[in-house]
């Protein structure tokens, strides 16, 4: 589904991904871990399109087709999800204006009519039960005055709603209560099938309890220096980051 | 209001001078030749006002005068393509219509308002009736406003409402201001509402252009009139095409407890829109709200004067002008707060944003407080930004284009305007205007 190839990007000529390779198939789970600043938020902004990262190197295709290539909006369309670490407050856009208008975006690119308001309705509901995301939140202007645990529920509303292919999730256990934690994950585990994929970027092996990966990754200062199953999250849990950093390449050696 | 431009205007100056002489031989009730000859003397003086006057100091008006107009068009009723009725109706909205053509008060095109208590007429129909010689030019300053100077002198038509007192008007009253034209005109239209005590209602004003093949300036005066305890919702709607130039002066007279709310919406078209709203909330326990939204484009300059006069204590006044700048657009926004020595416990405030979207669109933005009174609240701000590229960026990773994105965060924008417009018919009207004109 997803083939990274020695991705390179950098921002305000910083190199930041420095050779990234990763492959996702269709029905599985990755999580990607690695310390503050190694390049995760940066990964999943360059696959998504965000524009003031340059690839300077490397190949990304997303169901054949060449990602890089494709416009932000596009990416979306092919079923491409950016569960943002830091969602942005659009006061004035209705949650619920804003997310017919999204889906309806994404039916006209894969050729189908515009959702019946009954139909969307119906979606709405459901998919509001299975993220717990309160009515009256998804009635308000877009993230306005959100708790940050409010805004990462609607990221996965959002997801559940949309019906992505590929889904990256960028800290969303981060800010998240215990609960909520549970709730995400559950919505999560029922949303997942063999015909999609997940991205888990996480700093804890906490939420690899709840949504069980089929890989773990390490990046660290923008390559992925280790891969292995959900037991190398535990190892990391246990032992921390300075024992990969140490067989990493160092970022002179480039 | 000793510079003018007279010379530069000659001709339309000198057109005036000679239409007033030949106006003062029509008989007219007495006072309403003085108030003429008052208007005439100031306007004479004075003239139009160039670069040199302050308020007038971001706008050229030479090249919009300079042409060689006619001050009425020849035909006694113009004739107007009912597309351009039909399509100047708000949908939905249950509402009497009133049809001006040119200025002309049209019956053969106009609802008639049959409910007691309200009256609506020809203006100088109106010109025997009380409330006519109380009210008429009793709260504009001729020497001061140039514009309002020469209307005085030579208005021919325009509107009269009147609500008696306690008269709940049915429903909104909607104003077609109609122009059109084979040959440059100048158009000087006249109102006056007035809203007796405990009266309430609401008058919708919609300024547009039926296909003019020449230049049409309007200079327009609105006096309204709003009596104790009394509450009026009042709308402009300004559309129109590159031939059209407007100068709205809407002066506001406000007694105690009364309410009056202005919400005022501009649309790309118009070359030129120079709006003065002046309020004098002059009795205790006044509200007034100002809501302004000015979508330009192309070359258009959009021009919004206010004067908001804090008179007596215990008022409140609330202004919110949001400005979205396309193309080579220019927009001015100047905002006086007067508050008077008597009027301790003021609230004001007054809050002017504007989002630029053309690279070479242009913005002013100058709040200007005089306070007299040591115990008020009074608050102002102004910004001008860009579209904010993370929103852009978030709402399109949700697959959403770009136009739509755009169009998506300058009705957010316009949010804080629009939500407040009491009419979700006219806040649906005011929304697809806004489409249509980010389209344009
Ligand atoms: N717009 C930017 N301008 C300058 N530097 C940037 C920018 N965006 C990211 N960086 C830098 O790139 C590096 C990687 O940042 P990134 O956000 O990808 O890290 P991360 O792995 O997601 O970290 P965290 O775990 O803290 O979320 C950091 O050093 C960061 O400061
Ligand atoms: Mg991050």
């Amino acid at each position: 589904m997803l083939s990274i190839k020695n991705l390179k990007a950098s921002v305000d000529d910083k190199e930041i991904l420095k050779g990234l390779d990763l492959e996702v198939k269709a029905g599985e789970v990755h999580a990607i871990m690695g310390p503050n600043g190694s390049g995760k938020s940066t990964l999943a902004s360059v696959l998504a399109g965000k524009d003031n990262y340059e690839v300077t190197g490397g190949q990304v295709t997303f169901d054949g087709k060449d990602l890089m290539d494709m416009s932000p909006e596009d990416r979306a369309r092919a079923g491409l999800f950016l569960a943002f670490q830091y969602p942005v407050e659009i006061p004035g856009v209705s949650n619920i204006n804003f997310l017919k208008t999204a889906m309806n975006e994404v039916r006209a690119y894969n050729n189908l009519p515009p959702i019946e308001a009954k139909e969307f309705l119906r979606m709405m509901k459901e998919k509001q039960k299975l993220v717990e995301f309160d009515s009256a939140l998804a009635n308000r202007s877009l993230n306005e005055g959100f708790s940050g645990g409010e805004k990462k529920r609607n990221e996965i509303f959002q997801l559940a709603m949309l019906e992505p292919k590929l889904s990256i999730l960028d800290e969303t256990d981060s800010g998240l209560d215990i609960d909520a934690l549970r709730i995400v994950s559950r919505g999560v585990n029922k949303l997942r099938s063999g015909k999609n994929a997940f991205i888990l970027i996480t700093h804890y092996q906490r939420l690899l309890e709840y949504i069980v990966p089929d890989y773990v990754h390490v990046l660290y200062n923008g390559q992925i220096v280790k891969s292995g199953t959900k037991e190398l999250a535990l190892e990391l849990e246990e032992k921390g980051y300075d024992w990969l950093k140490e067989s990493a390449p160092a970022a002179s050696f480039h | 209001m000793e510079n003018t431009a007279t010379q530069i205007i000659n001709s339309l100056y000198d057109q005036c001078i000679a239409d007033f002489e030949v106006r003062s031989n029509t008989a007219e009730p007495e006072a309403l030749t003085a108030l003429r000859q008052k208007g005439f003397q100031n306007f004479k003086k004075a003239g139009f006002p160039s670069n040199k006057v302050e308020d007038w100091k971001y706008v050229n008006l030479t090249p919009f005068l300079k042409e060689s107009f006619a001050t009425a068009t020849e035909e006694e009723l113009v004739e107007v393509p009912e597309s351009v009725i039909k399509n100047a109706a708000i949908p939905h909205l249950d509402v009497w219509t009133i049809v001006l053509v040119n200025g002309v008060f049209r019956k053969d095109l106009s609802d008639t308002v049959n409910q007691e208590g309200v009256f609506v007429l020809p203006i100088l129909e109106a010109a025997s009736r009380p409330a006519f010689q109380k009210h008429f030019g009793t709260y504009t300053d001729l020497a001061k406003n140039h514009f309002a100077a020469v209307n005085t002198a030579l208005f021919r038509d325009g509107l009269f409402i009147e609500i008696k007192n306690n008269a709940i008007v049915e429903k909104p009253i909607h104003v077609l201001h109609i122009n059109t034209a084979n040959e440059p005109l100048f158009l000087q239209p006249r109102s006056l509402y007035v809203v007796g005590v405990s009266a309430n209602g609401s008058i919708i004003e919609s300024f547009v252009n039926a296909g003019a093949n020449a230049n049409v300036f309007v200079n327009n005066v609105a006096e309204i009139f709003v009596a104790e305890n009394a509450n009026l919702h009042h709308y402009y709607i300004q559309a129109g095409s590159e031939k059209n130039r407007y100068v709205h002066h809407t002066e506001v007279y406000q007694q105690q407890n009364s309410v009056y709310n202005n919400y005022k919406a501009s649309f790309p078209g118009t070359s030129l829109l120079r709006n003065n709203l002046n309020i004098a909330l002059d009795g205790e326990n006044v509200e007034s709200h100002l809501y302004g939204l000015y979508l330009s484009g192309g070359h258009q300059l959009v021009d919004n004067h206010t004067i908001v006069d804090h008179r007596k204590p215990h008022c409140q006044s609330n202004e919110l002008y949001k400005g979205v700048m396309k193309d080579e657009s220019t927009g001015v926004f100047n905002g006086k707060i007067f508050v008077r020595k008597d009027a301790q416990k003021t609230n004001a405030f007054q809050q002017n944003n504007n989002l630029m979207l053309g690279r070479k669109a242009v913005v002013d933005s100058k709040p200007q407080l005089e306070i007299f009174a040591d115990d008020v609240k009074c608050s102002h701000g102004s910004t001008v930004g860009q579209f904010n590229a993370d929103a852009l960026f978030y709402l399109k990773s949700r697959g959403i284009g770009e136009e739509k994105a755009r169009a998506l965060l300058v009705h957010a924008f316009a949010f804080d305007v629009t939500e407040k417009i009491p009419l979700a018919e006219v806040q649906d009207h005011i929304n697809h205007l806004i489409e249509e004109g980010l389209k344009a």
